[in-house]
């Protein structure tokens, strides 16, 4: 435990702006990873165990096609199209079969595919580190602001994220296609007797959900190093913030990774160790002091 | 369900029954105790035996999950902590206080029993995915501590420099074979304990709790109160594994403590099946079997475990036991049908 540190850095205004950005970095792809995980449960009641994995594979589509071609904008896209392929084939080939089963079925169904897209990114991409590089229009002068570090990437990638955010937001409590989703989160059996093809709005949701971690692995590409696994910590912590934020509630994913980032970057100051645990902790007092999250609507 | 009906209809017109099964389970553990017992007298093979210690140490720790998932319905996603509990509690007496093994056995009990209550006094009042949800974070708030307090724990390092074996009683642990036939007794006991829990007037309570919790509230049964005690069995057992694993390997290590490994006493669980007691044992063996023969043979040993969980989510959509148990009484059934 270091406090000493965490306060110089709370009282010093360079340290406060390097640290709030990364926090918001950290939260932003969060954000991204987990608002799939929450779209997925919210529609398909589905706890989708291998988002980890679409996450992983946006980063190595984008890493590729990155090499490929040498173009940013490429890359993110395929990064976001390849995993939403990907998810869509997945839903409707595999977890479809499973709606009706016992929970446990379904995550062992996941943890399944965690262990084959782990292996399948071994055996292509082989098992070492990889790095995609930060692209050359991004390899500029970091900004100075009150004194802290700022560099021009990590504005893009909090922008591309705060879109995605007000898109989804907007586009499923506005449009109709948004509102077909709703309706179908809310009784499925209904809306396909109205003459709506829910199976495609299940595998929609899910590509959705999987282009959503895909895009998330794309950006985090230039800044993080690539490995298989990678998905995992990546997963876990999406968990934690779907359960801070309320399972099913896109607010409410975007509060907690915010706030997840936030504590992680500022624990790493003061509790350099147990950043980790200061997470679980939160989640621990979010869950017992309001168990369906701080968005969550009481379960129907 | 059937499991249910036939343990009231044993219950209430021969009380005889209930005891008469006892008596035949405890002759069931005997003689498979005997049998493995008598193991080493005909296979000098170390690495069969030492097969046989680890499925003692997953063996408890996923029967005793089971009286969770299976027998109560609830899904802890965080069991793993109490099998780290164990290790690390077991290894930490043993290499600081220099106590006899049983001393440091009962002790390590002791302090898991109050850990658990305490945990799981909060857990239980969760529903289904948030009691998994909050049982998870847990468990990693645990293995965050064992990670950052290393001047105790030996952080990612884990407990290293061995740790001691006294003799006690003439038992010396450090042998191998003695260390075996330890390892069995404590399963055979462990397993016959917790069939104990399951066929009691308790173990149905739980059954009820897990088909209708609203019901057994209304018959007066305090459900938190049901749902703690069997928390703490379980943990107690999931601890006694653990003691096993540290006295296997000689130390204590956090992947002990990481969620994985409640991951794979779920993934045991699912693979034996949860409807019959020992499906989490055949469930261990297999998973155990599959592991070690597998990475002998490929080192993308993900690509052929994932497989082969497809096979049994997908294609058999239940545990082995469970499969061949249905299979019989659906045999049974048409043979009396005839």
């Amino acid at each position: 435990m270091d406090l000493d540190a965490l306060a110089g850095c709370l009282s010093s205004s360079a340290c406060l702006v390097t640290q709030t950005t990364s926090g918001l970095i950290i939260g932003m792809l969060l954000f991204l990873v987990a608002v799939g995980l929450t779209l997925i449960f919210g529609v398909l009641k589905i706890v989708n165990f291998s988002h980890g994995a679409f996450y992983m594979f946006g980063a190595y589509f984008a890493m590729t096609a990155y090499q490929f071609t040498g173009s940013f904008a490429l890359a993110m896209l395929a990064g976001a199209a390849g995993t939403g392929i990907l998810g869509l084939v997945f839903e409707r080939v595999f977890m479809s079969r499973v709606y009706g089963a016992d929970v446990l079925m379904q995550l062992l169904v996941c943890y399944a595919f965690v262990l084959i897209f782990d292996d399948v990114v071994r055996l292509i991409w082989g098992p070492e580190f990889k790095s995609m590089g930060m692209p050359a229009a991004f390899q500029v002068m970091p900004l100075f602001v009150a004194g802290g570090v700022v560099p021009p990437y990590y504005l893009l990638l909090i922008g591309v994220a705060l879109v995605a955010a007000i898109v989804l937001g907007i586009g499923l409590s506005r449009s109709r296609i948004g509102k077909v989703i709703r309706a179908a989160a809310h009784n499925p059996g209904m809306v396909s007797a109205l003459g709506i093809n829910t199976g495609l709005i299940y595998g929609g949701v899910f590509a959705l959900g999987g282009m959503l971690a895909g895009l998330a692995g794309a950006l985090a590409a230039p800044v993080r190093s690539l490995t298989p696994g990678m998905g995992f910590s990546v997963l876990i912590e999406s968990f934690i913030v779907t359960v801070i934020g309320g399972m099913g509630s896109i607010l409410g994913a975007l509060i907690g990774a915010l706030l997840l980032g936030l504590i992680r970057s500022f624990g790493s100051q003061g509790f350099p160790l147990f950043t980790e645990g200061l997470m679980y902790l939160f989640m621990v007092i979010v869950l017992v002091s309001k168990p369906t999250g701080l968005f969550g609507k009481e379960a129907a | 369900m059937t499991e249910l009906e036939a343990g009231r209809a044993e219950r209430l017109p021969v009380r005889n029954g209930a005891v008469l099964q006892r008596y035949r389970d405890v002759l069931i553990a005997l003689i498979a105790f005997a049998v493995l017992a008598s193991l080493p007298m005909f296979t000098g093979s170390k690495a069969l035996l030492d097969f046989v210690i680890r499925c003692s140490a997953y063996g408890l720790f996923a029967t005793s999950l089971n009286l969770l998932v299976g027998y109560t319905g609830l899904i802890s996603f965080g069991h793993g902590m109490f099998f780290g509990l164990g290790a690390y509690g077991y290894g930490l007496i043993m290499q600081r206080l220099g106590v006899p093994i049983p001393v440091a056995f009962v002790a390590t009990l002791a302090i898991t029993a109050v850990v658990a209550t305490v945990i799981g006094a909060i857990c239980v009042r969760l529903k289904e995915i948030y009691f998994a949800f909050v049982t998870l974070a847990f468990q990693m708030l645990i293995h965050s501590t064992i990670l950052s307090w290393a001047s105790f724990t030996g952080g990612d390092q884990g407990l290293r420099g061995g740790i001691p074996r006294p003799v006690f009683l003439g038992i010396d642990l450090a042998n191998h074979v003695h260390l075996y036939v330890a390892s069995c007794a404590l399963l055979i006991l462990g397993l016959l304990a917790m069939r104990q829990i399951a066929q009691s007037p308790f173990g149905y309570t739980l059954r009820m709790i897990r088909d209708n919790a609203a019901r057994a509230s209304f018959l007066g049964i305090d459900v938190w109160r049901a749902k703690l005690t069997v928390f703490v069995l379980a943990a107690l057992f999931a601890s006694m594994g653990g003691m096993v694993m540290a006295l296997f390997v000689s130390g204590a290590y956090p992947e002990f403590a990481y969620w994985t490994i409640s991951g794979e006493g779920i993934f045991i669980n699912m693979l034996g099946g949860v409807s019959t007691f020992l499906g989490p044992m055949v469930g261990t063996v297999l998973l155990l079997l599959l592991n070690d023969t597998v990475t002998r043979f490929t080192e993308y040993h993900g690509i052929v475990l994932g497989v082969v969980i497809l096979f049994f989510a997908l294609g058999l959509r239940k545990g082995l036991l469970d499969f061949v148990a249905d299979w019989f009484a659906h045999r049974r059934g048409a043979g009396e049908g005839r």
